[in-house]
């Protein structure tokens, strides 16, 4: 943080920023030297607090209604439906507001991908969200099984028994998970307090996220190091700000379509069922958020193996950075890496659509090779063609090659364009 | 041992028992917080089931809870028993002899866990390429025996503890 010549004006001001910062702190996030060319894949940071904060509030207020007992959690759930106050519109903000939340974390993620993000000196940014995405797949998997349904129960079933697939000591493992020797009471209770932790946990990691973006600042769509404070960069307040929330209200149009129009439409009709642990129901499908990895389970003709490479399928992203041998950043410098990002898109959207389908004849065949591919992409593609691919040359600064023209004259054109 | 570079000294002796001492007693603290979370003694109360198995026809099955999980009870057909021990082990992926899988005295009687090895989804009876039972989830298929034949899951469908009571009463666990 740069700020240190930071000094509050009153006399009170400076009293207490002298014991405890925060002033300072406000003056560097409303300061913070932000690249001028931050396009709308940008915004999606500022619509995922958003996201996080209405899980949490509307997650708060969940809690004040449901009861976490296997007998009368789908009862508690309906009750909030029909008799709370405005219950339904919590509810489906707090159950639309999952898909929300993982729809705008998708777009973040790739958005790294396209612009190399991920890459020196910002891998540790990365790596902490990635955490934050594991994590959110864990509170998203834990709240579906809190209305105790069909698909919640049949959900927590497969899910949890994938522990079992560890050698030796996997059946205790599940056993241990659930607090019985099936999915019951004892899961739904515990369930229910990770549940609720788990948030906060996020917001924590969401913390050291923003701090380690702050140490060496935002990349942009160039990708290229720029000097800060400088004529390529503009204070986040009020450029950036105002820029969030326009984006951020747009996206709440979208939400609020879901929330108002179509609240059932990203969940599955059968957990309004409720559970019953004799009869599963015919096809089990995870949230939509989950199918990709859904599919890349099933691929796999052996139990332990599926679940292998469903863990390292997410595992992976972790050491990308490392994978990804170009020093170059952003893919609109680099003509073939950016056909095999969208080849990526694809396939992890054929995955996703695959997963929603039964695991048999065509569908498993695409399956398998989709997988494939989703490991191809990271273990070959970007290791090779970070070698191999003569990238486009660089402009010197974000500014430079607009304003000076000349020799660059060519490369201003194509900026323009893919900015 | 290597060459000795320095005498042990009194505080190496305290790092090191200082260091053991509480890495014990935290291992002690935490177990409690770990072993919270395995069956209690209610859940482990209600670890048996008495079935009264007189009304079941040849060829028809029922299903009781045992545990929170399906248990299937199949009274099987002189034909059914006979297919499945007319297979031979090396067809199957988790090699059982059916005999393995039932009472002597008793084969009509096929006691099992109606929960699929793969996953843990309940198999539909009466389905699948082998004429026993197939998991809708992941696609698993089971004979007469409830053993795996085709698709993911590794192992044969599990036998519970369980005994005969007297000719019209089993008693699972």
């Amino acid at each position: 943080m740069s700020e240190h010549e930071y000094q509050p004006k009153s006399k009170v001001g400076k009293w207490f920023n002298d014991r405890l910062p925060l002033l300072s702190l406000a003056s560097h996030l409303t300061d913070y030297p932000t690249p001028k060319n931050l396009n709308y894949w940008w915004t999606f940071g500022g619509i995922l607090t958003f996201c996080l904060v209405t899980q949490i509030i509307t997650g708060i207020v969940l809690a004040m209604h449901y009861v976490a007992h296997a007998d009368l959690a789908f009862s508690s759930v309906e009750h909030i439906m029909r008799d709370v106050n405005y219950g339904w519109l919590i509810r489906y903000i707090h159950s639309n507001g999952a898909s929300m939340f993982f729809l705008a974390v998708y777009i973040h993620i790739f958005r790294s991908l396209f612009y190399g993000s991920y890459k020196s000196p910002r891998e540790v940014i990365w790596i902490i969200g990635i955490l934050i995405y594991l994590l959110m797949m864990a509170a998203a998997f834990m709240g579906y099984v809190l209305p105790w349904g069909q698909m919640s129960f049949w959900g927590a079933t497969v899910i949890t028994n994938l522990f079992s697939a560890i050698p030796l000591v996997g059946e205790s493992i599940t056993t241990w998970l659930w607090g019985a020797y099936s999915v019951d009471n004892p899961t739904l209770n515990r369930f229910f307090s990770l549940h609720y932790l788990i948030p906060f946990l996020i917001l924590g990691l969401v913390v050291l996220h923003i701090w380690a973006l702050h140490v060496p600042g935002n990349n942009n769509p160039v990708g290229i190091d720029i000097k800060k404070p400088s004529k390529d960069t503009v204070p986040f307040h009020p450029y950036i700000t105002i820029k969030d929330l326009f984006a951020l209200l747009m996206f709440m149009i979208i939400f609020s379509g879901f929330v108002f129009f179509a609240p059932n439409v990203l969940g599955h009709s059968d957990n309004y069922i409720p559970a019953n642990p004799m009869v599963t129901p015919a096809h089990i499908v995870p949230e939509w958020y989950l199918l990709p990895f859904y599919a890349i389970l099933r691929s796999v003709p052996d139990k332990l193996g599926g679940v292998i490479l469903m863990f390292s399928a997410i595992f992976i992203l972790l050491i990308l950075p490392w994978l990804d041998t170009s020093k170059v950043r952003s893919s609109v410098f680099r003509p073939i890496y950016r056909q095999f990002f969208w080849i990526l898109v694809i396939d992890v959207l054929l995955l996703g659509y695959m997963g929603a389908m039964p695991a048999e004849g065509i569908y498993l065949l695409l399956t398998r090779v989709g997988t494939i591919y989703y490991f191809l992409h990271f273990l070959v593609v970007l290791p090779v063609v970070g070698y191999l691919e003569k990238t486009d040359p660089l402009p010197v600064s974000i500014s430079d090659p607009i304003m000076t023209g000349g020799a660059n004259i060519s490369l201003a054109k194509k900026n323009d364009k893919s900015i | 041992m290597p060459e000795k570079k320095e005498k042990t000294t009194r505080r190496d002796f305290l790092y090191t028992a200082s260091f053991t001492v509480g890495a014990v007693g935290l291992g002690a603290t935490i177990w409690p917080f770990i072993d919270q979370m395995n069956p209690d003694k209610s859940v482990q109360a209600l670890a048996t089931t008495e079935v009264d198995i007189s009304n079941i026809e040849p060829g028809k099955s029922i299903t009781v809870l045992w545990r929170g999980k399906p248990v299937f009870l199949k009274r099987r057909t002189q034909d059914e028993i006979a297919e499945a021990r007319a297979v031979s082990l090396e067809e199957l992926k988790d090699p059982q002899k059916d005999e393995d899988r039932v009472k002597d005295g008793k084969d009509e009687w096929l006691v099992m866990l109606g929960v699929c090895t793969h996953l843990g989804c309940v198999p539909l009876a009466d389905k699948g390429d082998y004429k026993g039972w197939f998991c809708p989830c992941h696609g698993s298929h089971y004979d007469v025996s409830g053993r795996i034949r085709k698709g993911p899951a590794p192992v044969n469908m599990e036998i519970p503890k369980y005994e005969f009571v007297d000719n019209n009463t089993i008693k699972i666990g």
